[in-house]
């Protein structure tokens, strides 16, 4: 128990930071996947062959190939984009990007992917007499998305949508690799000094655990609250 | 764009592929097991035994799959008892680690496919069994798991698909897979961008075979 001491002789204080770190990627990680959902599900849903084509290219490519495939190519490949761009505008100084970014990036656009399926499905599972009624209406385009089409989305969304932040929450652990010290570093630096990893990974397992309980318990709520009415 | 460096990693990477596909193979057959184990576990009416195969599922699919692989590889070690057993000479290994890890992590996910392929036979077809004589362990095997098998091939075609991408996790425990083999090229060769189009499209390749695969097995089941 005494690994687990909060302050300098335990572990207790920099295991409990890291796993507010991993809290924050995966939220990050979400927000810029809801980001690329936004941009790419309508593309999805459109008429036009080349944006569907550019859409289905986007989630066909992120969910085929490893999640660690797509962090490795933004961490090696992430410092030399931002070079090459600040270097048009006459900057030639090396520029070092923060692991934190690099890491929600690469996640969020991996759960963009997922979550762009997901808005998928749930939009067009909603009735068509729906927009028909909308248009009836006279709702103009934004009246009818936010008013009428959203709501309903999101009550459809939300049980996937839970899946997708668990997966979110478990990818989060291979930026690791990149050196951003969340839960699965931590424990990797703990495990190593005190040369106990058996015990410092499974507290990790413990906490990821922790976290997806918790958040079921917090989307559930959500669930019922958007399906009121049903 | 570096061409040269392209066509030059080519053959390594697909090299590597085939050692991913082997890490791929073994540890779905060794999960199918398992995953079959703790699906008739579930069914059981025992609340000790249902129970404890829900936590199994629920530990393995509530946690990263790295830190899986990394408890079986560096933790195992650490217990002095077991490295004075047989076990040692698979727990040493790095290959049969990670294998042992997407083994019992595909194992979980499969139990629960089989889980709700069991729980969604219609009643009438066990009971069309039963009136027909057929005996409770004949109508398992020849009625219940061939349906199960046919219920759960679009699922488990996913789950397929998702630990191919799993197996790249090998690379953090020393293991040269695919992605093992792309990172030191990255890392030697600083062109990240060549090497994620050369490995990402065998990847794709790949996800595209079985997808097929997968396709082709569940029209030739199909019921109609």
């Amino acid at each position: 128990m005494e690994l687990l001491a909060f302050g300098d002789t335990g572990w207790g204080d920099e295991l409990f930071y890291a796993t507010l770190m991993t809290i924050a990627v995966s939220i990050t990680a979400m927000m810029i996947g809801f980001l690329f959902a936004l941009i790419f599900t309508p593309l999805k849903l459109s008429q036009n062959k080349f944006l569907n084509f550019i859409a289905n290219s986007y989630t066909t490519i992120i969910r085929g190939v490893p999640e660690l495939l797509v962090i490795y190519l933004f961490f090696f490949g992430g410092t030399g984009a931002v070079m090459f761009v600040a270097s048009i505008f006459g900057y030639n100084e090396y520029i070092e990007i923060n692991a934190f970014i690099t890491g929600a990036f690469a996640i969020g656009i991996i759960s963009g992917a997922y979550s762009t399926e997901v808005f998928r499905g749930a939009i067009q599972s909603i009735d068509k007499g729906q927009f028909e009624a909308a248009n009836v209406l006279g709702l103009n385009k934004f009246g009818k998305f936010f008013k009428i089409i959203l709501p309903q989305t999101l009550r459809l969304a939300i049980p996937n949508l839970s899946n997708v932040w668990q997966i979110t929450l478990k990818d989060t652990s291979l930026i690791s690799v990149t050196g951003l010290v969340e839960i699965m570093r931590q424990s990797y630096i703990a495990a190593g000094s005190t040369r106990d990893p058996l015990f410092f990974y499974s507290f990790a397992a413990v906490l990821y655990l922790l976290l997806t309980f918790v958040s079921m318990k917090l989307i559930n709520r959500l669930e019922v609250k958007y399906s009121r009415g049903y | 764009m570096d061409l040269e460096l392209m066509i030059s990693s080519f053959p390594k990477l697909i090299n590597a592929a085939v050692i991913t596909l082997k890490l791929l193979s073994v540890s779905l057959i060794i999960g199918l097991f398992i995953g079959l184990f703790f699906a008739i576990l579930r069914l059981n009416k025992n609340i000790f035994i249902n129970k404890f195969a829900y936590g199994y599922s629920y530990v393995f699919r509530g946690t990263p799959l790295l830190v899986q692989i990394f408890i079986i590889y560096f933790g195992l070690g650490q217990i002095e008892y077991l490295r004075s057993t047989v076990l040692w000479v698979i727990l040493k290994e790095p290959y049969w680690c990670a294998i042992i890890a997407f083994a019992l992590n595909t194992g979980a996910y499969t139990s629960e496919i089989l889980r709700s392929a069991f729980q969604t036979i219609k009643r009438g077809i066990l009971e069309a069994g039963k009136s027909l004589g057929i005996s409770n362990k004949v109508i398992f095997y020849k009625i219940q798991i061939p349906i199960a098998i046919r219920q759960s091939l679009p699922a488990y075609g996913n789950e397929i698909i998702l630990m191919m991408k799993g197996t790249s996790l090998a690379s953090t425990v020393t293991l040269m897979d695919l992605t093992g083999v792309a990172k030191y090229i990255i890392s030697t060769t600083f062109k990240p961008i060549e090497v994620f189009i050369v490995a990402g499209g065998i990847y794709l390749f790949m996800t595209f075979m079985i997808h097929n695969v997968i396709k082709f097995l569940e029209k030739k089941y199909s019921f109609n």
